[in-house]
């Protein structure tokens, strides 16, 4: 057994009645990597933020490197060598790295910031964890990834020894997250100690030697990665086994939507996209896979009205579309769930009741003779809170107090309520928890059975893959053509991602 | 030719200087509270008060330095009744600013009747006089015009110098920087969100009350009602006109300050007999506005520009 250099004990939180943390213990030793495993709201948060002084325990203490920490001191942390990397960057965009680095290592009141000597410390660190960077680019014109990079850099460059990353995979590709994990290897290799915070079970089996799970804010259990599965751990975190979602063979229908040849003009970050051919059936769910940023948002838009085609035609019903817009697109019945559902998907500070019928206020039953028929709305929330399990106050609540999980819900409720024909998934299941994530499937094959045609955008390749009925994959604006279900290995589709496969697709019509 | 003429006289651009100082101080001092993230409307009460503060502590003995600290002492009380509401509070920065310039500029006006109750003119001090500064003359173009200013002058470029040095030079500064660009990233590293941004709306509120101080001390010899005509105002749009920078902020109000000057001579010249002098008047607006929106398209706000912060937000 190695030093333990993190212990927390007997950790108890109480908000009012809910018990955010119940008699919590756990140890950390050096040069291991432990996951801290737990669905939203079991606890993990709060946790951290005792770690961190951002909340005081009601009980216990916190020992880093066989020293107490005072409670509530938001440097008692740092200072003792913990170094956290938020699910929630707290970078400053218009700052450079090296400025973002430096920020908060010395004394506010000193006459000088030294730029030469940091961007020395901060190359060699770069060098010795293999974290490619460059100091002086600008954080606003980095990726995910590499933001993510800076947070870590950020970390050592405080001389952290013990480094907790919250949800750290959330945001990133499978390229990226790969790369992610071999830093952290390296990272234990040279001594450094670190909780790894994730919902993500294979991810966990992978990368973690030991797994702490969170249930309801007690801890269940802590496990041995070696000793354990995927599925005891899902079971443990959840409280009672899942059964996997399973898909039926469904025969496809007629053609709902189509897109022939169509070429956008670049939106804002949105690569356009070039001679994209989609073709989206009744009862078939086709999955986009592909790294965001490479025309999925331009193919979403364009479902959605939010644009027209440059080139190219979009067809209904088999009929080509003249006039299309947002409005257009929903009164033909296209449902949308939309990528980021706390800007596009939802209002914040509108209630329940008025988030729901956001898309429909005009329509029967919400309307009469332009005027907001209140009665109808709130018994359509009511039904809608009933049917998909939207824990919450009451209609009238804000939607911003509702979590990711149960804003979801609301949205999917709202899209699935009147049999859409059409449902456009961006990201249904970006940040949720395991549970959640099963919702949101099985609602979506429940509406596929029913007949609707689902286009489904996933960065997650396992979603993907388990959900989709045909498989494209998007790069650079441009969409692989149609692979079957189980007609194709994530290594061919990876492929694609890159561009690689297109190259060669090229290539061969040229010969 | 006339009209060209007047660019290349030394004295057009001494008058330029002189009237860009007090443009200079307060729109530093507005800088520096919107880097911090808090848009301080306040400014223009905020001068007044400083203009009527300065001249009197002049008035009463205090001496013309004991006037320009009286003025930012005033400021920076005028600053902390703004943050204490728009920053610890989180109201809103608009209301708050425009409601510290309106109580800032109606008690200035009773506090000068109450202190001087039974006079028909403004009674005089006896003002900065011009210093000459030989080493100045030899800057190329602005050189010989820099080296005739009063000392308040003087101050007001090297609070540029100061400013830009702390905010791109120092840890303190680039704390300033990162808290109008993403508060949560301060906050992470156990620094005080709430304590910078007091701080940054402080100290620039003290400077917003300089620049009004200079106008009672070094422009003219007294204090009148109106004189600050709208000068918070233009510094709030130098502050944008700069996009957020301290060297092209001051620029601009030079810029500014020539227009103005150019059209004071302007109206004096033969060209200016047959047109309204109002016209003149809204030279400097209008090119400001051009100038505006011409610079300022690719400015970068900083990104935490009037979002208040909450602890545990995220």
């Amino acid at each position: 057994m190695g030093e333990v250099v993190l212990r927390l004990e007997g950790i108890t939180k109480n908000f009012g009645a809910l018990k955010a943390n119940e008699n919590v213990s756990l140890n950390l030793e050096k040069g291991e990597v432990l996951a801290l495993l737990g669905e939203n709201g079991a606890g993990k948060t709060t946790l951290m933020n005792i770690l961190f002084g951002q909340y005081t325990a009601d009980s216990g203490r916190v020992e880093v490197f066989g020293k107490t920490l005072p409670p509530g001191m938001a440097r008692a942390a740092l200072d003792a060598g913990v170094g956290m990397v938020h699910q929630h960057f707290t970078l400053a965009h218009n700052l450079s790295v090296l400025e973002n680095v430096i920020l908060g290592t010395s004394s506010l009141w000193s006459w000088k910031l030294r730029y030469k000597l940091a961007r020395q410390q901060l190359l060699e660190l770069a060098n010795r964890y293999h974290l490619k960077i460059n100091p002086d680019a600008k954080v606003s014109s980095l990726s995910v990834g590499e933001r993510q990079r800076v947070e870590i850099l950020k970390a050592l460059f405080r001389q952290a020894k013990i480094l907790i990353l919250d949800e750290p995979t959330a945001v990133l590709t499978p390229q990226e997250t790969e790369s992610l994990f071999e830093t952290l290897t390296e990272a234990t290799e040279q001594g450094l100690s670190i909780i790894f915070i994730s919902h993500k079970l294979h991810e966990v089996m992978k990368i973690a030697q030991k797994v702490a799970i969170l249930r309801h804010g007690k801890l269940v259990a802590t496990k041995e990665t070696k000793e354990t599965s995927p599925n005891e751990l899902a079971a443990l975190m959840v409280g009672n086994p899942i059964n996997p979602t399973a898909v039926t063979k469904r025969e496809s229908g007629p053609v709902l939507m189509e897109l022939l040849n169509v070429s956008t003009d670049t939106q804002h970050q949105s690569k356009g996209l070039q001679n994209v051919s989609l073709r989206l059936c009744s009862g078939e769910i086709v999955g986009l896979a592909g790294v965001s940023g490479n025309g999925q948002t331009s193919i979403a838009d364009l479902v959605a009205g939010l644009i027209t085609p440059s080139q190219g035609k979009l067809h209904l019903d088999g009929k080509p579309i003249n006039r299309w817009s947002p409005r257009q697109s929903v009164l033909s019945g296209i449902a949308r769930i939309p990528e980021d559902r706390h800007h596009a998907g939802t209002i914040a500070d509108f209630s329940l009741t008025e988030n729901s019928i956001i898309e429909r206020y005009r329509d029967q039953p919400f309307a009469r003779h332009g005027w907001v028929n209140w009665q109808a709305a709130v018994g359509f929330t009511q039904e809608l809170i009933k049917q998909y399990d939207v824990r919450c106050p009451g209609p009238d609540t804000r939607i911003r107090f509702l979590s990711g999980g149960n804003m979801q819900k609301l949205i999917l409720g709202r899209v699935l309520q009147n049999d859409p024909r059409v449902i456009l998934a961006h990201q249904p299941s970006r940040g949720l928890d395991i549970g959640a994530v099963h919702y949101v499937h099985k609602e979506l094959l429940e509406a596929r059975q029913k007949g609707a045609a689902i286009l489904l955008i996933s960065e997650d390749l396992d979603e993907i893959l388990k959900l989709s009925d045909i498989i494209h994959v998007s790069s650079e604006g441009r969409v692989s053509p149609p692979f079957q279900r189980g007609k194709v290995t994530p290594t061919e589709l990876g492929g694609w991602m890159s561009g690689a496969a297109f190259a060669k697709q090229e290539s061969m019509h040229a010969s | 030719m006339e009209i060209l003429e007047i660019f290349l006289t030394a004295s057009f651009w001494t008058a330029a200087i002189r009237i860009a100082s007090p443009l200079i101080l307060a729109t530093m001092g507005e800088l520096i509270c919107e880097r911090a993230g808090v848009l301080n409307l306040g400014i223009e009460g905020i001068m007044v008060a400083g203009a009527f503060v300065g001249w009197f502590g002049a008035y009463i003995g205090m001496g013309l330095w004991g006037g320009v600290l009286l003025a930012f002492v005033v400021g920076m009380f005028l600053g902390l009744l703004h943050a204490s509401m728009t920053v610890s509070l989180g109201l809103s920065q608009h209301v708050v600013g425009l409601g510290i310039t309106l109580l800032a500029t109606s008690l200035t006006y009773y506090a000068y009747r109450v202190a001087l109750p039974e006079v028909t003119s403004p009674p005089k001090i006896e003002a900065f006089q011009p210093i000459s500064v030989a080493i100045l003359a030899y800057i190329p173009i602005l050189g010989p015009a820099m080296a005739e200013q009063t000392p308040l002058t003087y101050l007001a470029i090297a609070t540029v110098l100061i400013t830009s040095f702390v905010l791109y030079r120092t840890p303190l500064g680039l704390a300033l920087r990162a808290v109008g660009e993403n508060p949560s990233s301060v906050a992470a590293q156990g620094l005080s969100v709430l304590g910078l941004r007091i701080g940054a709306v402080v100290v620039g509120s003290g400077l917003m009350a300089l620049g009004g101080a200079f106008l009672t001390l070094s422009a003219f010899d007294s204090f009148f009602f109106g004189m600050v005509n709208g000068r918070g105002w233009v510094c709030i749009a130098l502050v944008v006109f700069g996009a957020w920078k301290p060297h092209k902020a001051f620029l601009g109000a030079i810029l500014f300050a020539a227009f103005d000057a150019f059209q004071i001579r302007l109206q004096q010249s033969t060209i200016g007999a047959d047109i309204p002098y109002q016209i003149f008047l809204m030279m400097p607006y209008f090119l400001s506005i051009a100038a505006l929106v011409v610079m300022s398209r690719k400015a970068e706000v900083p990104a935490a520009l009037m979002v208040p912060f909450y602890k545990g937000e995220r």
